[in-house]
């Protein structure tokens, strides 16, 4: 294992303090139990957002607090869920007296984690809505299974539901929107190599030179079928027809497109995967009104990429074009 | 004489010794249908339990089990954590106040704790989890001391129980958690969590074979 590291068990706490150290004008980063605050929470009167998760996929969701999207984030062990005593903390340092929204993608040890996390802040009298993220169509069967995972649209619903109570949007209404997100968003993965997890010291699946993974999930999770390389133009094909397929996108449609790198897949790539996909949804009347292209939702080294399409409609427009200060997404402020 | 503070303290530790031991074998199942972190998850939150429980004044066995219950709520991770977290808060709650259990007191905690897990994790019988090994436990537990049955060889029937309601998982195709993507493939395995269910229920058989009825 090569990494830039020092010691594999102090991987996330010196991440922390990288964090601290780079952003102290946007966050504070709290210790034991670990969480990253936005510098001002609680802010008075607004909604507060938190979310959480293993580490691993950074900028998710430690490089999102700021202003205009979450309030808190809390990172679990490298992909390892966080507990709950983390989330509960968090939602203290960030309830302005309007609620707090917790955004969980839907794995079983966040689901349950954050449930318990919520069940304590409610004790205590705070407002708690819970949003379930699940867009990963990779999960074809997800009646018999602990259901679809969430992934893409985390980062998108993260994004407008900030906006939304930046805007002054009640706790309900915060939620809400943030549903919608997830209900018109779906996403598929695919992996060029495996990744290594710091405590693991090997990689988390093997890989043949030739052979990539369609539908693999943000933590190395199998996907739908592992098949040779193939070119760009036909890995996207093979991500986007189950996406459009799923919703369905229909031709009139206006999308957001998001194309985003498991983490060791550069730009140049993510370009071209980009350009096929403006194709493929020309191609099916489908426009694209907004796009985000870039590493944002990672699965440490991994090569590979993601497309996550959500369908937009005016108030979702605004929103996603409402000003953001954060880490990872910055613009209009 | 029934089970007393210590006693529960001894079953704690047997507990925490019994994860030490299989640490390895747990993480082993659960690398074939999960994430191959069970065993590890679960060593450092009972170690992390036992530290904590050294520093309570005895007495009271509701605040003994919330205390390992919260700490291994903060300390497992995962899925485990929640859900053993949930069965050590709902026995502590259960036994609220008492300085001992009577075995209708311990029939009543497991019977709340097996709640607790599935309110937490939405499992049912047969999708090859902890509650698999947990409601046998149960039931065999409640019909030994229906039949008169001493504490002491209800426990162990109740053991029984679990070891065969963890090893009916190995057929089984999840429907929780990680294992349940796997599909058909997690067929063939048996469920870690089932297991470590099944040392639990067998550290408090082991622990209290010496108690009186």
């Amino acid at each position: 294992m090569k990494k830039l590291i020092n010691r594999p068990q102090d991987v996330v706490r010196e991440e922390l303090e990288g964090i601290a150290a780079a952003h102290p004008d946007l966050v504070r980063v709290h210790f034991d139990p670990n969480y990253i605050v936005r510098v001002d929470a609680p802010v008075q009167g607004k909604v507060g957002l938190v979310s959480g998760g293993g580490s691993g996929h950074e900028p998710m969701h430690g490089g999102f607090v700021g202003i205009g999207m979450l309030d808190a984030a809390c990172p679990g062990e490298v992909f390892t869920s966080p507990t709950p005593d983390q989330m509960h903390e968090a939602t203290r340092a960030v309830n302005g007296g309007a609620g707090v929204v917790h955004i969980v993608k839907n794995y079983t040890g966040d689901v349950m984690n954050f449930e318990m996390a919520a069940e304590l802040a409610r004790s205590e009298g705070i407002d708690v809505e819970s949003v379930l993220i699940d867009d990963d169509v990779a999960v074809q069967d997800s009646l018999y299974t602990a259901g679809r995972r969430g992934v893409g649209a985390t980062v998108l619903a993260e994004k407008i539901g900030g906006a939304a109570a930046e805007e002054g949007r009640s706790l309900k209404e915060v939620a809400d929107v943030c549903r919608k997100v997830d209900d018109n968003a779906r996403s598929m993965g695919m992996a060029l190599t495996s990744c290594t997890v710091p405590a693991a010291g090997k990689p988390t699946f093997e890989l043949g030179p030739d052979e990539i993974e369609i539908g693999i999930g943000i933590h190395g999770e199998p996907g739908r079928e592992r098949r040779k390389i193939a070119p760009a133009k036909e890995i996207v094909e093979m991500l986007a027809t189950p996406i459009v397929e799923d919703l369905p996108f229909k031709s009139g449609d206006a999308v957001l497109a998001f194309v985003n790198s498991m983490g060791g897949t550069p730009l140049i790539e993510l370009y071209i995967v980009f350009n096929e996909l403006k194709k493929f949804l020309d191609g099916r009347g489908i426009r694209i009104a907004r796009n985000l292209i870039g590493p944002y939702i990672t699965s440490l080294e991994m090569q590979g990429c993601s497309i996550t399409l959500l369908r937009l409609d005016d108030d979702l427009i605004r929103l996603w074009d409402a000003p953001v200060k954060t880490a990872a997404l910055r613009w209009g402020l | 004489m029934s089970v007393t503070y210590q006693s529960v303290v001894r079953w704690i530790q047997a507990y925490a010794e019994v994860i030490a031991e299989n640490k390895e074998y747990l993480t082993e199942l659960d690398s074939a249908i999960g994430d191959a972190d069970h065993g590890i998850n679960m060593d450092r939150g009972m170690r992390a339990a036992l530290a904590k429980i050294e520093g309570l004044p005895p007495g009271d066995i509701g605040t003994l089990l919330k205390t390992v219950g919260m700490t291994l709520v903060s300390t497992v991770g995962g899925a485990g954590g929640p859900l053993y977290g949930t069965l050590f808060l709902q026995m502590g709650a259960a036994a609220a106040g008492k300085a001992a259990l009577e075995p209708e007191d311990w029939a009543r905690a497991l019977e709340k704790a097996v709640e607790g897990v599935q309110m937490r994790g939405k499992a049912e019988p047969g999708d090859k989890t902890m509650v698999d090994a947990l409601l046998p436990a149960r039931d065999a537990l409640r019909e030994a001391l229906a039949e008169g049955a001493p504490l002491a060889e209800a426990l162990e029937r109740s053991a029984e129980a679990a070891r065969e309601g963890m090893e009916a998982t190995i057929p089984l195709v999840a429907r929780k958690g990680r294992a349940s993507y796997l599909g058909e493939r997690s067929a063939g395995h048996q469920d870690p969590g089932a297991t470590s269910s099944y040392l639990l229920i067998r550290a408090a058989a082991d622990a209290w074979s010496d108690v009186d009825p």
